[in-house]
């Protein structure tokens, strides 16, 4: 129990120090590799607490898919970073502020519900069962049976992010030299060759 | 020394508490200000996650896919606004971004 705990504080203290630095470092690609190990220890976290499979998401579609697209992105854009880490310091009262707000008021809100004065209305105890089996295996039973329809309009809000990304970023270009299949099939041998006939010593 | 759910919810509080600080910190980079809002929508989910499992209902997790569908759906058409902005202006300052004057 007590090496439970170590290692919650170990990945706890990771994420949140990563985090700190994804909003603080002064260079994109540093921020994109602190979120990198973010999304990593926040892994660590869900792992601690037996959600295997959210774990294993999280490391795949952030760290595989989100990340690198942000690392492409970043490496692909030509910015200039000491404008753009100009007036860094002006607006740091003001979010200071309203982070320290937002901070108290959402502790509060963990205060009132760890106090144990208020119950959660309506909370459905129904699925405590699901326990029992593995992590893996009980989502599978409730996301195929009872959330089909939200599985399938998941797929289908990927489907339009990807035709969206790819119908915006894609631009046609005048002057490009293409290789064109069709043409290349359709010639004929007619057209690809002549039969000269050479007279002797008289050259083509 | 139990960890409960508490310690998650105060994880999951400051990772959303340092997106919003982000967010008003970088105003010129926008590539940061997406980071930040994957940060808090990591934030959402462990609340979601943390809420799952101590209560014993597995719905939370099935919610923390879809929030995670939803953001890697967020970054790909953000990022792809981005690479067009780029391509236009060729800038990515927030500040620059006024053409709708809205």
């Amino acid at each position: 129990m007590i090496l439970q705990a170590l290692a919650f504080y170990v990945f706890a203290a990771i994420t949140v120090a990563s985090a700190a630095m994804v909003v603080v470092s002064r260079n994109p690609v540093y921020s994109v590799l602190f979120l990198i190990l973010a999304f990593f220890n926040a892994a660590g976290l869900f792992l601690l607490i037996g959600a295997e499979f959210i774990a294993m998401i999280l490391v795949i579609v952030y760290v595989g898919a989100v990340a690198v697209l942000f690392l492409f992105v970043v490496m692909m854009l030509d910015i200039n970073l000491t404008e753009l880490r100009e007036g860094f310091l002006a607006y740091f009262p003001v979010g200071a502020l309203i982070g320290a707000v937002l901070f108290a008021e959402l502790l509060l809100g963990v205060g009132i519900i760890g106090s144990g004065s208020t119950t959660i209305a309506g909370l459905d105890m129904h699925g405590a069962q699901v326990m029992a089996v593995d992590n893996t295996r009980a989502i599978g039973r409730v996301l195929y049976t009872q959330y089909f329809y939200l599985f399938q309009v998941a797929g289908l809000v990927l489907l339009v992010a990807m035709i969206g990304a790819i119908v915006l970023t894609l631009r046609s270009r005048p002057g490009v030299r293409r290789q064109r299949a069709g043409d290349q099939i359709n010639r004929t041998k007619e057209q690809a060759m002549t039969v000269v006939k050479v007279p002797t010593r008289g050259g083509v | 020394m139990t960890i409960g759910l508490g310690h998650y919810l105060a994880v999951a509080a400051v990772l959303f508490t340092m997106g919003i600080l982000g967010i008003f910190l970088n105003r010129k980079n926008v590539i940061v200000i997406l980071m930040c809002v994957e940060l808090m929508l990591l934030a959402v989910n462990i609340n979601l996650v943390a809420f799952s499992v101590f209560q014993g209902n597995i719905v939370g997790q099935i919610f923390a896919m879809l929030v995670l569908t939803v953001a890697a759906a967020e970054a790909a058409i953000g990022l792809a606004i981005l690479v067009v902005y780029f391509r236009n202006r060729g800038t990515i300052a927030v500040e620059d971004i006024n053409a709708m004057k809205g």
